[in-house]
């Protein structure tokens, strides 16, 4: 369920069920400062979070077409632009984690449910092909809600094969990814890129798999297992390497970036 | 089964036909002359019909319960198959089907999803639908595949993913990944043919491929026109709606460069002729499998890579213009 909105000023957790004063998170990187919930963030939040002060170089912007011809489609790219200030969905640059360089692919929610279109898709295959060439490990923050963007309809299911392919080359020169699955990551983000980290980590409650959980309801109508598709539920079933709560995140992925220069 | 409400005219007219014919035979007298009318009547209106179809008649035709399945394509068109069964790990998927066959006498491998002839078989088939278990045969049977320098092809007809619990436990979406990447380094040529849905990950899973065919009536795209009509206007009976934004037609596809090729049907779909359609097939598998033989196998995965790089449409901005 997304964070219910009460009245601009104030957010509902989804863990707890308390109001929380929204400029307080901003101050506590997203957490409920009740129960601890992760609330999902902005991809500049997420930079800031992770990556050294100073360090980020982003890549040049890209801009998406409209392939198909798809209705109403770049109305909707141009207010996503507007409302995040961001290109599209995902930022991508280099940067320093921990005092290590990296290149760095952050996919935000709030641009049009953080779905990999196009323009996802280049820029994250420009990220491992540039930390292929400079010899850098690559770490990526997704959180995507449908996974493909339906707008861009084949072009961007060719995406899922686009991007694993830039995985598969850069991990084929020996070279360090490191995926990071924030909440919500499903469909085809998670069944590409995402999935072939040499190490997969999530945050605590971070919703991950491809068939979404109001799908998967409908389609066998029946109760959906405690804690179905959470993080806790992917690393009991073996999944994922191990969860990290955001206040550590940025040590953590410092420490495996130092282990692997 | 039901026939389409647009075939409904041609069936009664070929109806009337073979039924004049039979009273022809019995009572010996002589209509041949309307007859022949008849059947030129019903031949131009097949050709009206067909060849005017909407994406989502399309869409219905790849649907066809008698459309040849995985195993139909299997039989009429190698002449020597062997099933291999199991993923090593957790089970056998009856959703997909794999093993060695012998076309025109040369070793290949193949793997394709299974539909179910009749509904007790869709349901111990899970109507074609895999679960993470059937992706790992598969992509088993394609490093054999590479070891053995055979040749994959890989047959695709199925709507999607499957929507279970034990297939999200057992990791459809990091196995679908793994197929993805697997297949785009194969070491071995590899051709995919569309024959009937190309519903979204589950079928690229099987679908990263050194030539991709598809059938004229098929469909591919990222979501079925159902999910996608029920996204956009929380209607799925808008499909028809659906299927035509979605650009989900052979024709639109070979336009864009995601597909190669496009196998021509009988008139009225492949369930109509099946030995006609089996035998296109064929034939454009011998040309492709001839010029992938031709290719060394390096220069092969190159072209696979460099191929999939290129789709995508955006634009190149300055900073300033955003």
């Amino acid at each position: 369920m997304p964070a219910h909105e009460t009245d601009g000023l104030w957010v509902r957790c989804d863990g707890c069920g308390k109001l929380v004063f929204k400029r307080e998170l901003e101050k506590t990187s997203f957490l409920c400062p009740a129960c601890g919930h992760h609330f999902r963030m902005g991809a500049p939040q997420r930079l800031a979070l992770l990556a050294d002060e100073g360090s980020f170089t982003p890549f040049p912007p890209l801009v998406s077409a409209n392939p198909l011809g798809f209705p109403g489609y770049e109305e909707r790219i141009r207010q996503a632009q507007e409302q995040t200030g961001l290109d599209d969905a995902a930022l991508v640059g280099r940067a320093a984690i921990g005092g290590s360089s990296c290149i760095l692919a952050i996919i935000d929610f709030s641009f049009m449910g953080g779905s990999m279109g196009s323009v996802v898709g280049e820029q994250l295959v420009r990220a491992f092909e540039k930390a292929a060439a400079e010899r850098l490990p690559v770490v990526a923050v997704s959180g995507g809600g449908g996974g493909a963007r339906m707008q861009e309809g084949i072009f961007s299911l060719m995406q899922m094969a686009k991007t694993a392919q830039a995985v598969g080359r850069h991990s084929r020169e020996g070279l360090l990814f490191v995926s990071i699955l924030t909440h919500p990551n499903m469909g085809g983000v998670y069944a590409s890129f995402a999935s072939l980290g040499d190490i997969i980590l999530a945050e605590p409650g971070a919703l991950i798999g491809f068939a979404g959980p109001r799908i998967v309801e409908e389609a066998t109508r029946q109760k959906l297992p405690e804690g179905f598709q959470t993080a806790e539920y992917a690393l009991e079933h073996g999944m994922i390497d191990a969860i990290v709560p955001r206040t550590q995140l940025a040590q953590c992925v410092g420490r495996l970036l130092l282990w692997h220069r | 089964m039901q026939p389409f409400e647009w075939e409904k005219p041609l069936l009664e007219l070929e109806e009337r036909i073979s039924e004049l014919k039979q009273f022809c035979a019995r009572s010996k007298l002589d209509f041949s002359e309307e007859i022949a009318s008849l059947e030129r009547r019903a031949s131009t209106l097949r050709r009206e019909i067909y060849a005017s179809l909407t994406p989502y008649q399309r869409v219905l035709m790849a649907r066809h319960p008698k459309r040849p399945t995985t195993l139909d394509y299997i039989r009429m068109v190698f002449d020597d198959f062997l099933e291999m069964h199991g993923d090593r790990t957790f089970g056998d998927d009856a959703a997909i089907v794999g093993g060695i066959a012998l076309f025109e006498g040369q070793p290949v491998t193949v793997v394709g999803p299974q539909k179910g002839r009749d509904t007790r078989e869709n349901i111990a088939r899970n109507f074609g639908l895999p679960h993470p278990e059937g992706y790992r045969k598969a992509l088993r049977l394609m490093r054999q595949a590479e070891k053995f320098g055979r040749p994959v092809i890989t047959f695709i007809d199925l709507v999607g993913a499957h929507p279970g619990v034990e297939a999200e436990e057992r990791g459809q979406g990091l196995v679908i990944a793994e197929c993805i990447e697997a297949m785009s380094f194969l070491r071995t040529p590899i051709i995919a043919v569309i024959t009937g849905e190309g519903g979204s990950g589950g079928a690229l899973a099987l679908g990263v491929a050194d030539r991709i065919l598809m059938l004229e009536n098929a469909w591919y795209s990222v979501i079925s026109p159902e999910m996608c009509a029920s996204i956009l206007w929380r209607d799925s009976s808008r499909a028809a709606e659906a299927a035509e934004l979605l650009r989900l037609t052979p024709t639109d596809l070979l336009k864009y460069g995601i597909i190669d090729d496009v196998i021509t049907e009988p008139l009225g779909g492949a369930h109509r002729d099946q030995a006609f359609t089996g035998r296109q097939v064929k034939a454009f598998l011998r040309r492709y499998l001839a010029v992938l033989k031709k290719t060394k196998v390096e220069r092969l995965v190159e072209e696979r890579l460099a191929r999939f790089r290129r789709i995508g449409q955006f634009h190149e901005v300055k900073l300033a213009e955003i």
